[in-house]
């Protein structure tokens, strides 16, 4: 690819605690898995650099605790980083790494350039406000303020992921998994966003409720082109969604290249188990 | 023999500390801002901040108003009087005119408040966003960033579901078009009298600790969309059966004997003067 970047991370640390002479030289393997057993202090992200090109999706596959739902919140500003840089491609952020803006234009970030989908809909959704109320909350929060205009992109949105139209005003509380996943992501699609985090949507559905919602974001990058970061411990989710794919392990990245390959001839002894344990 | 003898029932140290949040407050229109809320003889939730604020401004010359929804004889109102009055002596009053402190809870008089007067609102819920957003620090967050969409979201919301804003009272203001505001339970009808209001308006949240602040002359705005822009309650065509005004804040009440609707003021002051005024106008009109 010869496109530059839409989005550029580079030397991403996030730990959760604050080390101690054991464990603060990074260098030294001396942690368990990414854990320090002298401080207790957790690992969560080491060191991951990436490139997320325009219209792609960049698959992250990696074990539980491997760090990855902890790295979308980095992306997403919902944490502050232990260091690490990261940069958007527009015109007003070049050359800025994002993690040093004030948290005011973190938001605006957010509500301009973001969306996002969490593992856990709760934290993605106001569960008792309507459906439409949650989507709007994006539109608000970017700066409209005409309830009829922003009821309509609601309503449209909500029934691009096929919430039927008599629904739209419940509370997701009220709804299935898999329709609280589709709201999440009418939702984080509100402002059109050039990129998109998506992190497990589809675990804990059912199978076909899993096809469905795997559809749909096929249909996304196909007809919005809008660059996702999918997130998933399932080999088959990302064999399906993602153009290249990134493997991480406690908290590292250990290996990357393009999904096939990855899956086809996998090098690192890790990716290799896991691939080979699937088929 | 009585427990309390400082003038205005708190020491001169506590008053000072009241002051102290209330000048910070006047500083930052519309900003909450936390204080040591005291105990008083009378429960929390019952006016307590309100009263802590009363009773740290006055002194000896004032002259005291106290209403509970629009009543000045309600037994709230009266007890807090009686309060004020036993631990300082001031003179109470109904008029607000003759008025220089005026406590309320829920509404705000209808005759227009004047720079010599200081307006003190009870408040319960002081945080705008609560509904929204349970933390304390999160909605402080709020605040400090400017992130205002939950109070905007639950307006979103009410008028999806009912077609309308469908605050009753305590429709969310901006003030000095920085902060978010709960005017405390007053109707929306007196939304507008904030807004470049002459009088000093201090809120007091006794439960929750916190002391705001609309200095006079401040700009102070109800939230409203494009497209479903404030409105006051509306009593078109209806007037006072006692007193005749109209264009004031009417109660509504079902007639016993009649079953039917009729209207009437809910400050109650405001419609005994308009009634001694006609009664008079009506006395000097059959002599002349
Ligand atoms: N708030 C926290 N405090 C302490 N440790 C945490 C916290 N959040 C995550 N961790 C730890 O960070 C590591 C990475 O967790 P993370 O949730 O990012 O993993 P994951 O790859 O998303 O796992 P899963 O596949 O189960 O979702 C784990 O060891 C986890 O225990
Ligand atoms: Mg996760
Ligand atoms: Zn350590």
């Amino acid at each position: 690819m010869h496109e530059e970047p839409i989005l550029k991370v580079r030397n991403l640390r996030k730990q959760f605690g604050s080390g101690c002479s054991h464990c603060a030289n990074l260098d030294s393997n001396r942690l368990e898995k990414n854990y320090c057993t002298v401080c207790g202090t957790v690992y969560a992200v080491r060191d991951v650099s990436l490139d997320l090109y325009p219209g792609e999706i960049l698959g992250i596959v990696g074990e539980s605790g491997s760090g990855k739902s902890t790295l979308m919140q980095c992306l997403y500003f919902d944490t502050d980083v232990a260091s690490g840089e990261a940069y958007i491609q527009t015109p007003a952020l070049t050359g800025t790494n994002v993690f040093e803006l004030s948290s005011q234009q973190k938001r605006s970030i957010r509500n301009h350039d973001y969306g996002m989908v969490y593992q856990n809909p709760v934290h993605g959704l106001k569960m008792n406000f309507s459906s439409v109320g949650n989507i709007a909350e994006k539109l608000i929060a970017a700066g409209n303020r005409n309830v009829g205009e922003m009821e309509a992109t609601s309503k449209r949105l909500l029934g691009n992921v096929h919430i039927p139209l008599h629904r739209m005003k419940e509370e997701p509380r009220n709804f299935s998994g898999g329709m609280q996943q589709r709201v999440q992501i009418a939702k984080a699609l509100s402002n059109n966003p050039p990129i998109l985090f998506l992190d497990e949507v589809t675990t804990g559905l059912d199978l076909s409720v899993q096809a469905n919602v795997l559809d749909l974001i096929k249909k996304i990058q196909r007809e919005l082109g809008i660059s996702m970061i999918v997130v998933s411990h399932d080999l088959a989710v990302i064999r399906m969604l993602a153009d290249r794919t990134i493997v991480m392990l406690n908290g590292e990245i250990i290996e990357q290249g393009l999904t096939d390959q990855v899956l086809e001839d996998p090098q690192h002894a890790y990716t290799q188990q896991l691939v080979y344990s699937l088929l | 023999m009585r427990a309390n003898t400082h003038f205005a029932f708190f020491d001169e140290g506590s008053k000072k500390e009241i002051r102290r949040a209330t000048l910070k407050a006047v500083a930052i229109p519309g900003y909450q801002v936390p204080f040591a809320s005291r105990e008083m003889p009378i429960a929390r939730g019952w006016g307590t901040g309100g009263l802590q604020l009363t009773l740290s401004l006055i002194g000896k010359t004032d002259v005291l108003k106290v209403i509970d929804q629009g009543a000045d004889e309600s037994v709230n109102a009266v007890s807090i009087k009686k309060l004020v009055q036993e631990t300082t002596g001031v003179q109470v009053t109904d008029q607000t005119e003759e008025a220089d402190l005026i406590q309320s809870r829920h509404r705000i008089p209808e005759i227009p408040l004047t720079k010599d007067q200081i307006l003190v609102l009870q408040v319960p819920m002081p945080e705008p966003l609560r509904p929204v957003e349970a933390r304390e620090y999160a909605t402080k967050r709020m605040h400090s960033e400017d992130d205002y969409s939950g109070a905007w979201l639950m307006l979103f919301e009410q008028i999806v579901k009912y077609g309308k804003t469908a605050t009753a009272a305590d429709h969310p203001v901006y003030v000095n078009g920085r902060y978010v505001m709960a005017p405390s339970p007053i109707p929306r009808f007196d939304n507008p009298k904030m807004h470049q209001s002459e009088a000093l308006i201090l809120l007091g949240a006794g439960r929750e600790k916190k002391i705001y602040a609309v200095p006079p002359y401040t700009a102070v705005e109800s939230l409203a969309f494009e497209d479903y822009p404030f409105a006051v309650e509306s009593f078109e065509g209806q007037e006072c059966r006692l007193c005749g005004s109209a264009h004031i804040f009417l109660d509504e009440l079902i007639d016993q004997k009649t079953g039917e609707t009729v209207y009437q003021c809910n400050d109650t002051s405001y419609c005994m003067e308009q009634l001694n005024s006609t009664e008079k106008a009506g006395v000097e009109n059959s002599y002349a």
